[in-house]
């Protein structure tokens, strides 16, 4: 498999309420860069949420957070710095 | 209380059938949606609103059949709208289930039952007074109601406008129960001017929309009440809810909700109950009527007086709820109990469990399709205090 | 310019955007793992967001079911109604008030079964509104029962020999009563149902989109046909895209 190259800085991120997670997947397979995994870690309704693996590899594109029936998780796309 | 809008109030007199006065009373009291599908006997209804609603800012619609119009007038009611429809009995029967969502909801309507002869298709063009009791206990699950039975096109009239106060008062389906007679019957009908009509505005909400609870009840135990597209964004559900209105489906919130869905008729009773009576007083046997049948009973109460029996005449305007404190006050005066229905016993039931062994009830039957001879009426007040305690 | 300083790490994450017209109050919802309807609810929101409709005069209209809840979800004007009746319901609703824009949101066996007759003539009145319907082949509330979008040959509890029945072809149905704007789309098709429902949102008139949504639970595991995504997958990969298409040749086969 291979790794996203790090060389850029991503531009979007993803925000998980995990607690309201069934561990349906959608978004892990719905994600058009692959930035997200299952977490080996349970929620308290024993499910595997999501978790931002490859951050990088995030363009906020929010497929993750259309694609959701839980309203668990959805992307965004990060502010450019006031300095710029 | 506020007066009629002018609009809708044809002041004069008229002389007309129980049915076209009926729509005349429903546009007077400010009714503005009109849903149905046309049955025998009460076609005149909508025909007429059909007819009229286009001068006076009115919707009506005849939708693809009962279960529809039922709820399409719960829709307009939500929008803000006063609301009818009407029915007979095959139609009635398909209305069940929408009775139920009006009274769990406490969406004000009226609901109109021109009564026909069944069961099933039965006779579609002649009397009967056989949905009296599906009337208080049609739909699923418990819940009161409101029914009342005009005896005349004039009580067509004012009645029905007594129908939409009742039910913007209580937020409830108030079913207002016409027969064929009734309906068909053609007499002067006078209407008064729009400012002699009271009719009963819809108990809104002025309040904040974040203190606002759509099911939370007032003192008489009834909630305001708030309409789409004004902002509140409310929910409201058939399931089982809370004052918010969200579904909460706990043996808990069933028991105060449905608690209060009887009671705020139950309780409020006395004030909604209404007969007429005449020659009770000191009467040995009292008959009780209700539409139709008040009218075929006189010549019998009559001819039983001029033979000396004291008969005494109750008449039912509302028949649900039922004036249980009066026929149980009565039943300790009184000898004897005698309904003439045109149905095999329906209000004779509850006139007998008032009663309550205290005075012989005795019920006058018929299957319906024509009124009672008054004879046989007469024989039933003749013997009713034979054999009674 | 280096590219990492266009972007501040730190910055906070903004609201999730749905959540505005969602009673959070009432979340998570009663949908099961892997079923499609809060898919469907997400794009609806987001194509409401884009719609440029005043959102206080925006009702929704459910019936009885699984997606029957969605009413109840939403933070609108919005109505639960009795099974199959919602459509007529949101025909008074409107007539009485023309400046709301209804939408009534159910499921296939609520709106075609017990409600296909007021489907129809809704269509045929052209009544405006918005009518959304999740198809997910089954009746999924009460315990997986046939319905008339149960595909040929398939199981369901009342049909435990398979289904012998004919597959209502829903576009086909609306279309031919009169429905201005008829859309079909899957669970997994997000982008595009979302443009969709804006689309039909905009229209005036009766407009009907169906949404095919997994039923993991009660569909696709008593089918053999794996969990939510695995439908979700099968709907990406075979799924085609026709717009334009003559909805008489958009009848649906078992999957299997």
């Amino acid at each position: 498999m291979s790794e996203p190259t790090p060389t850029k800085k991503a531009r979007g991120s993803v925000v998980i309420m995990a607690e309201r997670c069934k561990g349906c997947g959608f978004c892990v397979e719905f994600c058009p860069t692959d930035a997200l995994d299952l977490s080996s870690q349970y929620n308290a309704k024993g499910y595997h949420p999501p978790v931002l693996a490859r951050k990088d590899n995030c363009t906020g594109c929010d497929i993750c957070g259309m694609v959701c029936p839980d309203f668990a998780i959805y992307g965004f796309i990060k502010k450019p710095t006031k300095g710029h | 209380m506020a007066t009629a809008d002018p609009i809708g109030v044809l002041t004069g007199a008229h002389f007309i059938d129980g049915d076209h006065a009926c729509s005349e009373g429903a546009i007077a009291a400010g009714c503005r949606f009109v849903a149905g599908y046309p049955i025998t006997p009460s076609t005149e209804v909508v025909e007429r609103i059909a007819e009229r609603f286009p001068f006076v800012g009115g919707v009506f619609i005849q939708m693809e059949d009962e279960i529809a119009s039922s709820i399409a007038i719960q829709g307009a009611a939500w929008a803000g709208k006063k609301t009818m429809t009407v029915t007979s009995g095959p139609g009635f029967s398909l209305m069940m289930e929408h009775i139920g969502l009006a009274a769990m909801t406490e969406t004000p309507l009226v609901l109109v039952d021109v009564q026909r002869a069944g069961p099933s298709t039965g006779l579609p063009t002649m009397p009967a007074q056989g949905d009296m009791m599906q009337a208080r206990w049609g739909s699923h699950g418990d819940y009161g109601i409101i029914a009342l039975c005009p005896n005349s096109p004039q009580e067509c009239f004012d009645l029905t406008i007594k129908a939409f106060n009742l039910a913007e008062q209580y937020r409830v389906p108030v079913l207002f129960m016409m027969d064929e007679c009734v309906g068909h019957m053609i007499e002067r009908v006078v209407i008064p001017s729009a400012d002699k009509i009271e009719v009963t505005p819809r108990r809104m909400h002025t309040g904040s929309k974040e203190e606002y609870l759509a099911f939370a009840p007032k003192a008489d135990l009834v909630p305001d009440m708030v309409k789409a597209g004004d902002g509140y964004h409310m929910h409201v559900t058939g399931l089982t809810h809370d004052e918010k209105g969200y579904p909460n489906m706990t043996v808990g919130t069933q028991a105060r909700l449905v608690r209060r869905l009887v009671d705020k008729i139950k309780l409020n009773a006395e004030k909604i109950v209404d007969y007429r009576e005449d020659g009770v007083e000191g009467a040995d046997i009292v008959v009780v009527t209700y539409g139709i049948t008040s009218r075929t009973a006189l010549p019998a109460i009559e001819q039983a007086r001029s033979e000396g029996l004291k008969v005494g005449h109750l008449r039912l305007v509302v028949a649900w709820p039922f004036p249980e404190k009066r026929i149980r006050e009565l039943s300790s005066k009184v000898k004897a109990f005698v309904v003439p229905e045109l149905n095999f016993g329906q209000m004779t039931l509850e006139v007998e469990r008032c009663a309550a062994g205290r005075a012989n009830t005795v019920c006058v039957p018929h299957a319906g399709g024509t009124v009672h001879n008054p004879k046989d009426i007469y024989e039933a007040i003749r013997d009713s205090v034979k054999g009674a305690k | 310019m280096v590219e990492e300083q266009l972007f501040d790490e730190e910055v906070a994450a903004p609201a999730n955007p749905i959540e505005s017209l969602l009673r959070m109050d009432r979340i998570p919802h009663i949908w099961c793992p892997g079923c499609g309807i809060g898919t469907t609810v997400n794009c609806f929101i987001r194509a409401l967001q884009t719609s440029g409709l005043n959102l206080d005069k925006v009702a929704v209209v459910s019936g009885i079911g699984c997606t029957g809840r969605v009413a109840g979800y939403l933070d609108l004007d919005s109505f639960h109604t009795t099974h199959g009746r919602a459509i007529p319901f949101a025909t008074g609703l409107k007539l009485a008030n023309p400046e709301l824009k209804v939408v009534v949101y159910s499921g296939d066996g609520d709106l075609t079964a017990i409600g296909g007759n007021h489907f129809i003539h809704a269509a045929r009145r052209n009544v405006d509104m918005t009518v959304i319907l999740v198809n997910n082949m089954i009746y999924g509330m009460t315990g997986g029962q046939v319905a008339p979008t149960t595909p040929l040959n398939a199981t369901a509890s009342t049909t435990p020999h398979g289904n012998f029945e004919q597959t209502f072809n829903l576009p086909f149905l609306a279309e031919s009563c009169g429905a201005v704007y008829v859309a079909r789309w899957t669970a997994s098709h997000v982008r595009h149902l979302t443009k969709s429902i804006k689309e039909a949102l905009g229209k005036k008139g009766f407009s009907f989109v169906e949404i095919l949504a997994p039923c993991p639970t009660l569909f696709s595991r008593r089918n053999k046909l794996g969990d939510g995504l695995d439908q979700m997958e099968y709907y990406q990969e075979h799924a085609e895209i026709r717009h334009g298409a003559d909805t008489k040749t958009v009848g649906m086969d078992f999957q299997s």
